[in-house]
């Protein structure tokens, strides 16, 4: 058996996991902020909300194949840039975190925002220390869904040259070398379960008020 | 641009075994096979298990962790495994409709009024009818949410089956980027993302009109309320989040 495959290139291995991280989580924290103010926006007009929601729900409905491949031709990057899945990856991103972002803050009592209103906060700092601390249970939720798809879509990258732990599987599957493949699905499959659970215990931390009173 | 329309409006592009409409079939019947084949595991567990209202965290958490399993990965490694055909494209495609196929069908029908199951019981019903009668038809939204999101995941991911010398949409985009023929490509991509937002759109379609008109309103509403008046209709009937059925989160 070519087990020692594995401990001999655990070098290239650390190089594509880094690679497979930066390609996936860099849309993630683009997207939230990108999603933070569209979403806001939606929460606060009807009639945007009914344009931006169902608008990000097309925009996550391409194929992300297909997206890498358009791509440059609309943002005017080579076919085997990076920035291709990067760019790919923050549109889902945002797509999926606009509905998030905007049920969210719709679901803000509104007597909360009152009190806060009459205690004199501006509609500005009220968003930040107010509403958008609210809203981190959902937005969480939603970035949980987005980390762990980013992480498996970007190994489809690797169909145009950069897809992070994904070119374990092009190479096992020219090399014919289910190893190589079976390592890149088990890596992706550990690293996704890991993100999701610094997720959760981010969303734990940062909103410690969900746990008061839940016990009394 | 222009020589993405010349490709799509050359007639030699759409005739014989390699033409739009023969690889359209094939991306559809891929599709349609793994979407029947992940619905026969995915429905009746997420019934049962719904039913039940016990081992629901497993149901989520092995739906949520299917979910991170990457597509392109799962396809070479069964094509090296068990040699290029239509069984190990159609397994790897069936694992990716699994997930929303059984979140939505768990969350529907664990999510069923519990007042409406005790007075399904109340009045007799065994089991089986409190399931089939009562259960599954409150939780239609959930469960076509679901196979709306497993659809549209299996026919995005259908295209990368060409890297596996395999058929369908896919067959233009591979072929196109390995002969640097880029509008070929462009037309794959633009044909995929269509074909996606088609069959999404039917799919709402039809949850429209399967689902009945008592649950379309959403919220609950009591028996009285709506005599002789029907009631308005929902303001703004958003479809359900795409690939993501409602619920699937813990």
């Amino acid at each position: 058996m070519a087990w020692e495959w594995i401990p001999r290139n655990l070098g290239m291995l650390g190089g594509l996991l880094v690679e497979h991280v930066v390609l996936a989580l860099v849309p993630v924290l683009i997207g939230l902020v990108l999603a933070v103010p569209i979403g806001w926006a939606a929460a606060g007009n009807r009639v945007l909300r009914a344009v931006l929601v169902p608008a990000a729900s097309v925009l996550y409905t391409i194929p992300s194949l297909a997206l890498f491949i358009v791509l440059p031709a609309i943002i005017g990057t080579r076919i085997l840039d990076p920035l291709n899945v990067v760019v790919a990856l923050t549109i889902y991103t945002v797509a999926l975190l606009v509905r998030s972002v905007a049920d969210a803050l719709a679901a803000v009592p509104s007597l909360v925002v009152a009190a806060a209103t009459a205690m004199g906060y501006r509609p500005g700092r009220r968003f930040v220390s107010v509403e958008l601390p609210l809203a981190v249970p959902v937005l969480i939720a939603g970035l949980r869904v987005a980390a762990v798809s980013n992480i498996s879509l970007v190994s489809v990258g690797a169909l145009i040259g950069v897809g992070g732990l994904g070119q374990l599987f092009t190479d096992g599957y020219q090399r014919d070398f289910p190893l190589e493949i079976l390592t890149g699905i088990v890596l992706i499959l550990l690293l996704a379960l890991v993100v999701d659970g610094l997720l959760v215990l981010i969303g734990r931390i940062s909103t410690p008020w969900t746990r008061v009173g839940a016990t009394a | 641009m222009n020589a993405l329309f010349s490709w799509l409006t050359d007639p030699a592009h759409w005739s014989g075994s390699a033409g739009i409409p023969a690889r359209l079939g094939e991306h559809l019947w891929y599709s349609v096979l793994a979407l029947a084949l992940g619905a026969v595991v995915a429905l009746p567990i997420g019934a049962l298990v719904g039913h039940g209202r016990r081992g629901g965290f497993l149901v989520v958490g092995t739906a949520n962790g299917l979910r991170a399993l990457p597509e392109l990965g799962l396809l070479t490694l069964l094509v090296l495994l068990m040699g290029i055909g239509l069984l190990p494209v159609t397994l790897a495609l069936a694992v990716l409709a699994i997930p929303p196929l059984l979140a939505g069908t768990y969350s529907g029908v664990r999510n069923v009024d519990p007042g409406a199951v005790d007075a399904a019981r109340g009045m007799g019903m065994r089991e089986p009818q409190v399931l089939f009668k009562v259960e599954l038809p409150n939780a239609l939204p959930l469960i076509l949410g679901g196979l709306r999101s497993a659809a549209l995941q299996v026919i995005a991911t259908a295209a990368v089956a060409a890297y596996v010398s395999f058929g369908g949409l896919g067959r233009f985009l591979i072929d196109g980027l390995r002969t640097r023929d880029y509008p070929q490509m462009a037309a794959g991509a633009v044909l995929v993302a269509v074909l996606a937002l088609v069959v999404e759109g039917l799919l709402a379609l039809l949850q429209r009109a399967v689902v009945s008109p008592g649950l379309r309103g959403g919220g609950r509403r009591s028996p009285t309320a709506t005599v002789g008046r029907p009631a308005p209709a929902p303001a703004d009937p958003d479809p359900v989040p795409v690939r993501e059925p409602a619920g699937a989160e813990p």
